[in-house]
Protein backbone atom coordinates (compact mmCIF):
# COMPACT_ATOMS: atom_id res chain seq x y z
CA UNK A 1 0.00 0.00 0.00
CA UNK A 2 0.90 3.45 0.03
CA UNK A 3 0.46 5.83 2.79
CA UNK A 4 1.07 8.88 0.96
CA UNK A 5 -1.75 8.08 -1.43
CA UNK A 6 -3.87 7.18 1.21
CA UNK A 7 -3.29 10.83 2.53
CA UNK A 8 -3.25 12.19 -0.96
CA UNK A 9 -6.95 10.64 -1.14
CA UNK A 10 -7.71 12.07 2.28
CA UNK A 11 -6.37 15.81 1.31
CA UNK A 12 -8.42 16.03 -1.58
CA UNK A 13 -10.59 18.88 -0.63
CA UNK A 14 -13.92 17.13 -1.86
CA UNK A 15 -12.97 14.37 0.33
CA UNK A 16 -11.74 16.42 3.73
CA UNK A 17 -14.98 18.98 3.33
CA UNK A 18 -17.23 16.14 4.30
CA UNK A 19 -14.77 14.65 6.92
CA UNK A 20 -14.33 11.01 5.37
CA UNK A 21 -12.08 8.80 7.66
CA UNK A 22 -10.26 5.99 7.17
CA UNK A 23 -9.64 2.55 10.02
CA UNK A 24 -7.28 0.39 8.30
CA UNK A 25 -6.59 -2.77 10.53
CA UNK A 26 -4.82 -5.24 9.61
CA UNK A 27 -5.81 -6.04 6.43
CA UNK A 28 -9.19 -4.13 6.10
CA UNK A 29 -10.11 -0.94 5.88
CA UNK A 30 -13.25 0.73 7.23
CA UNK A 31 -14.43 4.11 5.98
CA UNK A 32 -16.35 6.09 8.17
CA UNK A 33 -18.62 9.10 7.00
CA UNK A 34 -19.81 11.35 10.11
CA UNK A 35 -22.91 12.72 10.34
CA UNK A 36 -23.43 16.45 9.75
CA UNK A 37 -26.18 18.50 8.81
CA UNK A 38 -24.72 19.48 4.98
CA UNK A 39 -25.05 15.62 4.14
CA UNK A 40 -28.43 15.56 4.36
CA UNK A 41 -31.05 15.11 0.93
CA UNK A 42 -34.23 15.30 2.58
CA UNK A 43 -34.82 16.77 6.10
CA UNK A 44 -38.47 15.77 6.10
CA UNK A 45 -37.49 12.00 6.27
CA UNK A 46 -34.53 12.89 7.50
CA UNK A 47 -32.23 11.16 5.38
CA UNK A 48 -28.90 11.66 4.29
CA UNK A 49 -29.10 12.81 0.27
CA UNK A 50 -28.33 9.52 -1.99
CA UNK A 51 -25.19 11.28 -3.92
CA UNK A 52 -23.91 11.07 -0.19
CA UNK A 53 -23.85 7.89 -0.08
CA UNK A 54 -22.78 7.12 -3.89
CA UNK A 55 -19.96 9.47 -3.09
CA UNK A 56 -18.51 8.19 0.14
CA UNK A 57 -18.73 4.35 -1.39
CA UNK A 58 -16.45 5.47 -4.36
CA UNK A 59 -14.35 7.26 -2.05
CA UNK A 60 -13.72 3.87 0.32
CA UNK A 61 -13.54 2.00 -2.98
CA UNK A 62 -10.09 3.91 -3.73
CA UNK A 63 -9.32 3.98 -0.37
CA UNK A 64 -8.98 0.01 -0.33
CA UNK A 65 -7.49 -0.29 -3.82
CA UNK A 66 -4.71 2.01 -2.50
CA UNK A 67 -4.12 0.03 0.46
CA UNK A 68 -4.51 -2.93 -1.49
CA UNK A 69 -1.54 -2.95 -3.44
CA UNK A 70 1.47 0.09 -4.48
CA UNK A 71 -0.08 2.84 -6.93
CA UNK A 72 1.49 5.19 -8.64
CA UNK A 73 -1.79 7.54 -8.74
CA UNK A 74 -4.98 7.53 -7.43
CA UNK A 75 -7.89 5.66 -8.99
CA UNK A 76 -10.28 7.04 -11.80
CA UNK A 77 -13.97 5.78 -11.82
CA UNK A 78 -15.17 4.29 -14.58
CA UNK A 79 -18.75 2.90 -13.65
CA UNK A 80 -20.24 2.60 -10.70
CA UNK A 81 -24.14 1.02 -10.08
CA UNK A 82 -25.52 2.01 -6.96
CA UNK A 83 -28.21 0.24 -5.05
CA UNK A 84 -30.02 1.90 -2.67
CA UNK A 85 -31.10 -0.82 -0.26
CA UNK A 86 -32.48 1.34 2.81
CA UNK A 87 -32.81 5.03 3.90
CA UNK A 88 -29.96 6.02 5.04
CA UNK A 89 -30.81 7.88 8.39
CA UNK A 90 -29.13 11.24 9.87
CA UNK A 91 -26.21 9.14 12.11
CA UNK A 92 -22.95 7.74 10.90
CA UNK A 93 -22.18 5.61 7.86
CA UNK A 94 -19.57 2.92 7.33
CA UNK A 95 -18.35 1.11 4.55
CA UNK A 96 -16.21 -1.76 3.52
CA UNK A 97 -14.81 -2.66 0.06
CA UNK A 98 -14.05 -6.03 -1.43
CA UNK A 99 -11.39 -5.77 -4.40
CA UNK A 100 -13.37 -8.59 -6.62
CA UNK A 101 -10.72 -8.43 -9.33
CA UNK A 102 -7.11 -6.04 -9.52
CA UNK A 103 -5.59 -6.12 -12.94
CA UNK A 104 -3.17 -4.39 -14.62
CA UNK A 105 -5.22 -1.65 -15.23
CA UNK A 106 -8.71 -1.98 -14.37
CA UNK A 107 -10.33 -3.05 -11.17
CA UNK A 108 -14.04 -4.31 -9.80
CA UNK A 109 -14.91 -3.36 -6.32
CA UNK A 110 -17.94 -4.13 -4.24
CA UNK A 111 -18.34 -1.87 -1.04
CA UNK A 112 -21.55 -2.10 1.21
CA UNK A 113 -22.26 1.54 3.48
CA UNK A 114 -23.97 0.49 6.91
CA UNK A 115 -24.96 2.65 9.65
CA UNK A 116 -26.16 0.30 12.96
CA UNK A 117 -25.96 -2.71 11.62
CA UNK A 118 -23.60 -4.00 9.46
CA UNK A 119 -25.99 -6.97 8.62
CA UNK A 120 -28.99 -4.14 7.13
CA UNK A 121 -26.86 -2.44 4.36
CA UNK A 122 -28.20 1.00 3.54
CA UNK A 123 -26.20 0.60 -0.29
CA UNK A 124 -24.10 -0.98 -1.95
CA UNK A 125 -21.92 -0.01 -5.03
CA UNK A 126 -20.35 -2.15 -8.00
CA UNK A 127 -17.70 -0.32 -10.02
CA UNK A 128 -14.58 -0.27 -12.37
CA UNK A 129 -11.54 2.03 -11.47
CA UNK A 130 -8.80 2.91 -13.88
CA UNK A 131 -5.48 1.98 -11.81
CA UNK A 132 -1.95 2.41 -12.42
CA UNK A 133 0.04 -0.49 -10.53
CA UNK A 134 3.39 1.42 -9.16
CA UNK A 135 6.26 -0.02 -11.64
CA UNK A 136 9.03 -2.18 -10.22
CA UNK A 137 11.26 0.48 -9.83
CA UNK A 138 9.26 2.70 -7.72
CA UNK A 139 8.03 0.18 -4.87
CA UNK B 1 -53.14 15.60 -14.36
CA UNK B 2 -52.01 18.02 -17.37
CA UNK B 3 -48.71 19.27 -18.32
CA UNK B 4 -49.97 22.61 -17.60
CA UNK B 5 -51.22 21.26 -14.03
CA UNK B 6 -47.33 19.68 -13.46
CA UNK B 7 -45.55 22.59 -14.45
CA UNK B 8 -47.55 24.77 -11.78
CA UNK B 9 -46.90 22.46 -9.14
CA UNK B 10 -43.43 22.44 -9.99
CA UNK B 11 -42.74 25.91 -10.15
CA UNK B 12 -44.63 26.16 -6.47
CA UNK B 13 -42.28 23.98 -5.10
CA UNK B 14 -39.16 24.99 -6.88
CA UNK B 15 -37.40 26.96 -4.29
CA UNK B 16 -37.79 23.93 -1.86
CA UNK B 17 -36.35 21.82 -4.36
CA UNK B 18 -32.47 22.67 -3.85
CA UNK B 19 -32.99 24.56 -0.92
CA UNK B 20 -34.84 22.30 1.00
CA UNK B 21 -31.78 19.59 0.79
CA UNK B 22 -28.87 20.56 2.86
CA UNK B 23 -26.55 18.54 0.89
CA UNK B 24 -27.49 20.26 -2.14
CA UNK B 25 -27.10 23.06 -0.68
CA UNK B 26 -23.77 22.87 0.44
CA UNK B 27 -22.85 21.29 -3.30
CA UNK B 28 -24.25 24.96 -4.70
CA UNK B 29 -26.72 22.65 -6.79
CA UNK B 30 -28.50 25.08 -8.97
CA UNK B 31 -31.71 24.61 -11.33
CA UNK B 32 -31.97 25.90 -14.40
CA UNK B 33 -34.80 24.31 -16.16
CA UNK B 34 -37.96 22.54 -14.18
CA UNK B 35 -40.33 20.94 -17.23
CA UNK B 36 -42.18 18.48 -16.55
CA UNK B 37 -40.11 16.33 -19.57
CA UNK B 38 -36.39 17.63 -18.69
CA UNK B 39 -34.74 18.97 -15.30
CA UNK B 40 -31.40 21.25 -15.59
CA UNK B 41 -29.26 21.52 -13.24
CA UNK B 42 -25.56 22.46 -12.78
CA UNK B 43 -23.11 22.28 -9.67
CA UNK B 44 -20.87 25.39 -10.28
CA UNK B 45 -17.08 25.02 -10.25
CA UNK B 46 -16.24 25.19 -6.70
CA UNK B 47 -12.34 24.64 -5.58
CA UNK B 48 -13.47 22.78 -2.40
CA UNK B 49 -15.17 20.10 -4.23
CA UNK B 50 -11.85 18.88 -6.11
CA UNK B 51 -11.47 15.57 -6.09
CA UNK B 52 -7.83 15.39 -7.87
CA UNK B 53 -5.35 18.55 -6.48
CA UNK B 54 -3.30 18.17 -9.25
CA UNK B 55 -5.94 18.40 -12.21
CA UNK B 56 -7.80 20.35 -10.18
CA UNK B 57 -10.62 18.52 -11.57
CA UNK B 58 -14.30 17.81 -9.05
CA UNK B 59 -14.74 15.22 -7.60
CA UNK B 60 -16.90 12.02 -9.03
CA UNK B 61 -19.29 12.69 -6.11
CA UNK B 62 -20.25 15.89 -7.57
CA UNK B 63 -21.32 13.96 -10.26
CA UNK B 64 -22.86 11.30 -8.44
CA UNK B 65 -24.95 14.01 -6.41
CA UNK B 66 -25.73 16.50 -9.64
CA UNK B 67 -27.04 12.84 -11.17
CA UNK B 68 -28.62 11.64 -8.21
CA UNK B 69 -30.60 15.22 -7.60
CA UNK B 70 -31.54 15.74 -11.24
CA UNK B 71 -32.74 12.00 -11.77
CA UNK B 72 -34.68 12.25 -7.93
CA UNK B 73 -36.20 15.60 -9.70
CA UNK B 74 -37.10 13.88 -13.25
CA UNK B 75 -38.90 11.06 -11.34
CA UNK B 76 -40.73 13.70 -9.20
CA UNK B 77 -41.97 15.01 -12.12
CA UNK B 78 -43.02 12.00 -13.90
CA UNK B 79 -45.20 11.05 -11.39
CA UNK B 80 -47.02 14.07 -11.64
CA UNK B 81 -45.37 16.14 -8.90
CA UNK B 82 -47.53 14.36 -6.61
CA UNK B 83 -44.38 11.89 -4.90
CA UNK B 84 -41.09 11.97 -3.79
CA UNK B 85 -39.74 8.77 -4.69
CA UNK B 86 -37.01 7.02 -3.36
CA UNK B 87 -33.86 6.10 -5.53
CA UNK B 88 -33.70 2.14 -5.94
CA UNK B 89 -30.52 2.03 -7.96
CA UNK B 90 -28.11 4.84 -9.86
CA UNK B 91 -25.64 3.34 -12.43
CA UNK B 92 -23.15 5.88 -13.88
CA UNK B 93 -20.55 5.53 -16.80
CA UNK B 94 -17.53 8.44 -16.42
CA UNK B 95 -16.64 8.68 -19.58
CA UNK B 96 -14.40 11.89 -19.09
CA UNK B 97 -13.47 13.93 -16.29
CA UNK B 98 -15.47 17.37 -15.89
CA UNK B 99 -12.80 20.61 -17.32
CA UNK B 100 -11.41 21.98 -14.14
CA UNK B 101 -12.97 26.04 -13.95
CA UNK B 102 -16.11 24.57 -15.77
CA UNK B 103 -20.05 24.05 -14.12
CA UNK B 104 -21.10 20.49 -14.65
CA UNK B 105 -24.26 20.61 -16.09
CA UNK B 106 -26.62 17.41 -15.53
CA UNK B 107 -29.88 17.00 -18.17
CA UNK B 108 -32.07 14.62 -16.92
CA UNK B 109 -35.88 13.06 -17.95
CA UNK B 110 -37.94 10.94 -17.41
CA UNK B 111 -38.21 7.45 -19.60
CA UNK B 112 -41.16 5.80 -18.44
CA UNK B 113 -43.57 5.99 -15.21
CA UNK B 114 -45.61 3.25 -14.42
CA UNK B 115 -47.62 2.87 -11.22
CA UNK B 116 -45.26 3.18 -8.02
CA UNK B 117 -41.69 2.97 -10.51
CA UNK B 118 -40.10 5.58 -12.48
CA UNK B 119 -36.92 5.11 -14.71
CA UNK B 120 -34.89 8.14 -15.09
CA UNK B 121 -32.11 8.58 -18.09
CA UNK B 122 -29.37 11.61 -17.52
CA UNK B 123 -26.33 13.41 -19.09
CA UNK B 124 -23.90 15.06 -17.65
CA UNK B 125 -21.71 17.25 -19.52
CA UNK B 126 -19.35 20.75 -19.01
CA UNK B 127 -21.15 22.76 -21.57
CA UNK B 128 -21.68 20.74 -25.18
CA UNK B 129 -24.36 17.87 -24.32
CA UNK B 130 -22.89 15.87 -27.27
CA UNK B 131 -19.35 15.46 -25.32
CA UNK B 132 -21.29 14.07 -22.48
CA UNK B 133 -18.63 13.81 -18.83
CA UNK B 134 -21.50 11.08 -17.39
CA UNK B 135 -24.28 9.06 -18.88
CA UNK B 136 -26.70 7.77 -15.68
CA UNK B 137 -29.44 5.18 -15.37
CA UNK B 138 -31.91 5.25 -12.41
CA UNK B 139 -34.79 3.93 -10.97
CA UNK B 140 -37.35 5.71 -8.44
CA UNK B 141 -40.09 4.19 -6.31
CA UNK B 142 -42.76 5.20 -4.50
CA UNK B 143 -41.98 3.99 -0.71
CA UNK B 144 -43.91 4.25 2.23
CA UNK B 145 -41.44 6.44 4.00
CA UNK B 146 -41.10 8.40 1.19
CA UNK B 147 -45.01 8.72 1.00
CA UNK B 148 -44.94 10.30 4.66
CA UNK B 149 -42.48 12.29 3.41
CA UNK B 150 -44.37 13.98 0.95
CA UNK B 151 -47.66 14.20 3.52
CA UNK B 152 -45.25 15.81 5.89
CA UNK B 153 -43.72 18.05 3.13
CA UNK B 154 -47.13 19.13 1.77
CA UNK B 155 -48.11 19.83 5.74
CA UNK B 156 -45.22 21.94 6.13
CA UNK B 157 -45.25 24.08 3.42
CA UNK B 158 -48.99 24.01 2.81
CA UNK B 159 -49.08 22.16 -0.73
CA UNK B 160 -51.63 19.81 -0.11
CA UNK B 161 -54.04 22.53 -1.79
CA UNK B 162 -52.11 22.66 -5.09
CA UNK B 163 -52.72 19.05 -5.71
Amino acid sequence: MSETLLQTLLNTPYVSKFGVSFDYRGDELTGLLPYKENLVGNPLIPALHGGAVGAFLEITASASLIVSQPLDRLPKVIDVAIDYLRPARAADVYARAQVARSGRRVANVRVEAWQGRRGAPVATLHGHFMITPASEKTR
Amino acid sequence: MSEEKIREVLESVAPLLVDGSPHAVALGLKIDQLEPDCIIMHAPYSPDLVGDPETGILHGGVVTALLDHACGLAAFAGLGAQDTPATLDLRIDYMRPAQPGLDVIAEASTVRAHGLVVFVRATAHDGDRDDPVAIAQAAFMVTKASQAATERAKKAFGQGETT
